[in-house]
């Protein structure tokens, strides 16, 4: 029944591009066609999901005539926790379309891009329902590429291009890798249904093979540092609601690819949670500092998805050091901080790009630097943007909180539990979270500051006031939502230890989480802080209250150019991190006491990207270049080339008899 | 805890702290050989700032109201959870000390965010100060935790400072002794006193935390001040608590202990800020990192 819900809902969800297409008459009744399907579908999957988190799911097995066997989809605890973000922002970003990417204003791309964004949801919906190779492999192959077509839905434009094709590539890298991967499973199971690996059933190395390859293979498409390299381009090419969806729960199919690996193999050596731990504070820290740097809204917010996929990492690796101890208990906290984390992240992560694409769609521009002063003309987009906020930088009342508290319990379990390495990994793991969580306030409190709050600067007119119903809907939505997890945890905590439960493989791992004082927090914050803003308002109604200038130190003609920009906000972090994020920075040398006029300018590229895989892939080009110098065109040289080849292989032969 | 535990545990937080401020003043002022003001005055200044008027930049929002307001309410809570001697905390639950962190962290955000409303260079430059220096705090906070956490294998604050504090001190002196120096280095950047901050200065361009909040006036500004007391307390309260290794039974005179060790603290940042000058903005980075490694020895020291 759950099952048989969530493949009718992936269905709407695959089909509403292709139902819009068959609707003639007009280009606004075909938008909407489309949303009703998405939030059908969603509507459908989310109903599936949550009896399968209430009784514990459901299979199906489809009778198939072919080698690879029969096909069985299936919805367990864990699929269904993944499943709820993705119908919750696949609904939200369909409604957001309607007034952010109407087909009357984009007659060209507008049916491509419906279709695609179809496509590519109900594809992720499938990659979580598959229990067996083939069909995981197929659902794979339909989210990925239908999202390059979604990415690339402004195609004039050439970065939209290029970071369309640096997709392109990435995604093909990371299918390659899923092949070796799925086939060394079948090699260890003989069989293409994804069922557990039987303890010693294959030698050491075929596992850590089976481990790295999930890790670059999913890896690359959570993006874990360094593989994250095509996420930022991509990220703000894609128009914005594709941004969110891509950002909010592409990604996290990666995640839920290594989860449901590693709830295939039971009995993980440490080295598998430990690598994930350092694998995950790298992405953290590095992922935080290059958003720090960013002067782009929409760059910004991708690297933010670097870091929150650390942090998910790292309470995943802190899980696998538990599990591979017996620690079931710390083992359940700190999984379950990390695949809350991954729904919170969605929720919060989709609602900033949907504010952000507000900004954009008012403004007309990305540039943290040219905006300023916007949350007196969109209030409401500027109170729901700083819930965003305050929740992806993990602080109370709110839901980021939550999962971070949690991740951190699971650490500082592990490092009282366990001796030696791991303990000491888990322990260096926690107080980076720390730095993490100090620079993600930064980040964020630049971002809030720059756009929303202080004096306008030249790019702030905002065109038409706040953004229109069918945008702001959805991203209330959203910050409910985080509003709700936030103050009360505890109705998740079911679902969470439920998922828990298939992951680790242990039917009864329990969870223990202080979640009533976590409720206790959040209420106790909001209803102090709502207490003392009334008791301030009734002081304020009664003492005289003027208004005036921002005091200037005396200086007589103040503008919104003098004030602190995004850049000189970032400014001493960014050089406190300058060995890993190698700024670029050109100014002027001043000579004289009155200088004349000069401009400075500096920019953070993608260290990884920019300094490391681009120059070695132009190494390769080169030293495959100078092979083409036997590619002579004439028979004469390709028959001689025949004859050497025959002989070396005679040579060989004859030597090894 | 009895009605009269919750009561005390209630009160000393919202009455003690500025006696603190007042205390550290006293102390500058003594050392310099001057006689100061009363130790009440911080008492005074707040009264006094509650029945001012209020002036409002035209360029703010109610993000501008909602930092003091928030900062003071979050100052309170993590006050709350940190144990007051003997009697325990207020709220206490396993991984309280990620609350408080975090709780404080939230009163930071939009203290910074109401200072970037102004839309002033000074207050910007404060602001980004602010955010770059409690960013390397923080570490240095856990790390220091962390020594407790792994020497008394519990992780709510309650149980790592309770009765077995000083069974704890006697198993880990070396790692706790350091952790107490990296809370002491955390305390002062926190609280922006010096060699971090210089609250007392008056050129806009040196200051961090006084620039962030130049623009607040009247009862805003007196939530602010009693804010940032109340920080002070907490940190103070977890400094004593982790730094003496002997445990006082009864709720009343552990209580007691608790305030005269804040009270020499209050009198050791005196001393401090009376025989050292504010460091170079360039060189703060340094010593917080210096702050985190020690209690990274400190926690080195416990593996094996």
């Amino acid at each position: 029944m759950t099952t048989w819900l969530a493949l009718i809902g992936a269905t709407l969800i695959a089909a509403s591009g292709l139902l819009a297409l068959c609707v003639r008459r007009g280009p606004q009744l075909a938008d909407r066609a489309a949303a009703a399907s998405l939030a059908a579908g969603a509507v459908t999957a989310l109903a599936g999901s949550v009896l399968a988190l209430w009784n514990g799911g459901d299979s199906l097995l489809f009778e198939a005539g072919f080698p690879g066997g029969d096909l069985r989809l299936g919805l367990d605890a864990l699929s269904a926790l993944f499943l709820l973000p993705v119908a919750v922002l696949t609904a939200a970003c369909g409604t957001y379309a309607l007034a952010y990417f109407p087909a009357a204003a984009h007659p060209r791309e507008a049916a491509r891009l419906r279709v695609s964004f179809g496509l590519s949801s109900g594809g992720m919906i499938l990659v979580l329902l598959a229990r067996h190779s083939l069909v995981f492999l197929a659902g794979w192959e339909i989210m990925a590429i239908a999202a390059f077509f979604a990415v690339t839905a402004d195609d004039r434009d050439a970065e939209v291009r290029d970071a369309g094709f640096l997709y392109l590539v990435s995604t093909r890298a990371s299918t390659l890798c899923l092949v070796a991967l799925f086939a060394l499973h079948r090699v260890a199971t003989g069989s293409f249904d994804l069922v557990p690996i039987g303890a010693g059933a294959v030698p050491p190395a075929i596992q850590s093979a089976l481990f790295v390859l999930a890790l670059t293979g999913f890896g690359l498409k959570a993006g874990l540092v360094p593989l994250h390299y095509w996420l930022p381009p991509a990220h703000a090419a894609a128009p914005t609601h594709v941004s969110a969806l891509l950002s909010g729960v592409l990604i996290k199919v990666g995640i839920y690819g290594i989860v449901r690996v590693v709830s295939l193999v039971p009995d993980t050596p440490p080295w598998w949670g430990e690598s994930l731990l350092v694998i995950g504070v790298v992405s953290a820290v590095l992922g935080v500092a290059f958003a720090l740097a960013q002067h782009d809204v929409k760059r910004l917010l991708a690297y933010h998805s670097v870091e929150n996929i650390g942090i998910i990492a790292i309470g995943l690796g802190a899980a696998l050091i538990a599990r591979a101890a017996g620690h079931w208990q710390t083992a359940a906290l700190a999984l379950a901080g990390s695949l809350l984390h991954v729904a919170n992240h969605a929720l919060f992560k989709g609602l900033l790009f949907l504010g952000a694409g507000a900004v954009v769609q008012r403004t007309g521009t990305r540039s943290l630097d040219a905006l300023g002063g916007i949350a007196n003309a969109m209030p409401v987009t500027a109170l729901l943007f700083l819930v965003g906020a305050v929740s992806i930088v993990g602080l109370p009342p709110l839901n980021g909180f939550v999962s971070e508290f949690l991740v951190y319990s699971g650490l500082l379990r592990v490092a009282i539990a366990a001796d030696g390495g791991p303990w000491l990994l888990a322990a260096l793991a926690a107080p980076a979270l720390a730095l993490v969580g100090g620079l993600a306030l930064a980040s964020f409190a630049k971002v809030v500051g720059s756009v929303f709050l202080g004096a306008p600067r030249h790019a702030s007119r905002v065109e038409g006031g706040d953004a229109p119903g069918p945008m702001l809907a959805p991203m209330a939505g959203l910050a409910a939502t985080c509003a709700a997890i936030g103050i009360a945890p505890f109705a998740l905590a079911p679902a969470l230890a439920a998922a828990c439960a298939v992951a680790l493989g242990r039917p009864e791992a329990p969870l223990a989480a202080p979640f009533g004082a976590l409720s206790l927090v959040a209420l106790a914050t909001l209803a102090l802080c709502a207490l003392l803003a009334l008791a301030l308002r009734a002081r304020l109604r009664r003492a005289p209250l003027a208004a005036g200038l921002t005091w200037d130190c005396g200086y007589a003609a103040p503008s919104a150019r003098m004030q602190y920009s995004a850049s000189s906000f970032a400014e001493p972090l960014v050089r406190a991190f300058s060995f890993a994020l190698l700024p670029r920075t050109r100014a002027p040398r001043l000579a004289a006491v009155f200088p004349g006029s000069g401009a400075f300018h500096s920019e953070v590229v993608d260290a990884v990207l920019d300094r490391l895989l681009v120059p070695a892939a132009r190494a390769f080009a080169d030293a495959a270049g100078r092979l083409r110098a036997l590619q002579r065109g004439s028979v004469h040289a390709y028959l001689l080339y025949v004859w050497l080849a025959l002989f070396a292989l005679l040579a060989v032969t004859g030597m090894s008899r | 805890m009895t009605a009269s535990d919750v009561v005390l545990a209630i009160a000393i937080p919202l009455l003690f702290p500025p006696l603190m401020l007042g205390v550290v003043t006293r102390t500058k002022a003594r050392l310099a050989g001057r006689r100061g003001p009363p130790l009440l005055q911080p008492y005074y200044d707040l009264l006094r700032l509650l029945r001012k008027g209020v002036v409002r930049s035209r360029t703010t929002s109610w993000v501008f109201l909602a930092g003091p307001v928030v900062g003071l309410v979050t100052a309170c809570l993590a006050a709350a959870i940190v144990p007051l001697g003997a009697n325990g905390a207020l709220l206490s639950f396993p991984g309280d000390l990620i609350a408080f962190a975090y709780l404080l962290g939230l009163g930071r955000f939009f203290t910074i965010a109401a200072a970037l409303d102004t839309g002033s260079a000074f207050e910007g430059m404060g602001a980004s100060r602010e955010a770059a220096f409690s960013c390397l705090a923080e570490p240095a906070a856990f790390f220091a935790l962390l020594v407790l956490v792994k020497l008394s294998g519990a992780y709510s604050l309650g149980s790592m400072l309770g009765p077995d504090l000083p069974d704890l001190w006697a198993r880990g002196a070396p790692s706790l002794g350091l952790a107490s120096v990296s809370l002491f280095v955390v305390l002062l950047a926190e609280n922006s006193r010096m060699p971090f901050d210089d609250p007392t200065t008056h050129l806009e361009l040196t200051m961090i935390h006084e620039v962030m909040v130049l623009d607040h006036s009247g009862p805003p500004f007196a939530l602010i001040l009693y804010g940032s007391a109340i920080k002070l307390f907490a940190y103070g309260l977890l400094l004593a608590r982790v730094a003496t290794p002997f445990h006082v039974e009864g709720a009343a005179l552990g209580a007691g202990v608790a305030l005269c060790e804040l009270l020499g603290i209050a009198v050791l940042i005196g001393v401090v800020e009376s025989v050292m000058a504010r460091l170079r903005l360039l060189r703060v980075p340094s010593l917080l990192v210096g702050a985190s490694l020690l209690g990274a020895f400190g926690v080195l020291l416990l593996v094996g």
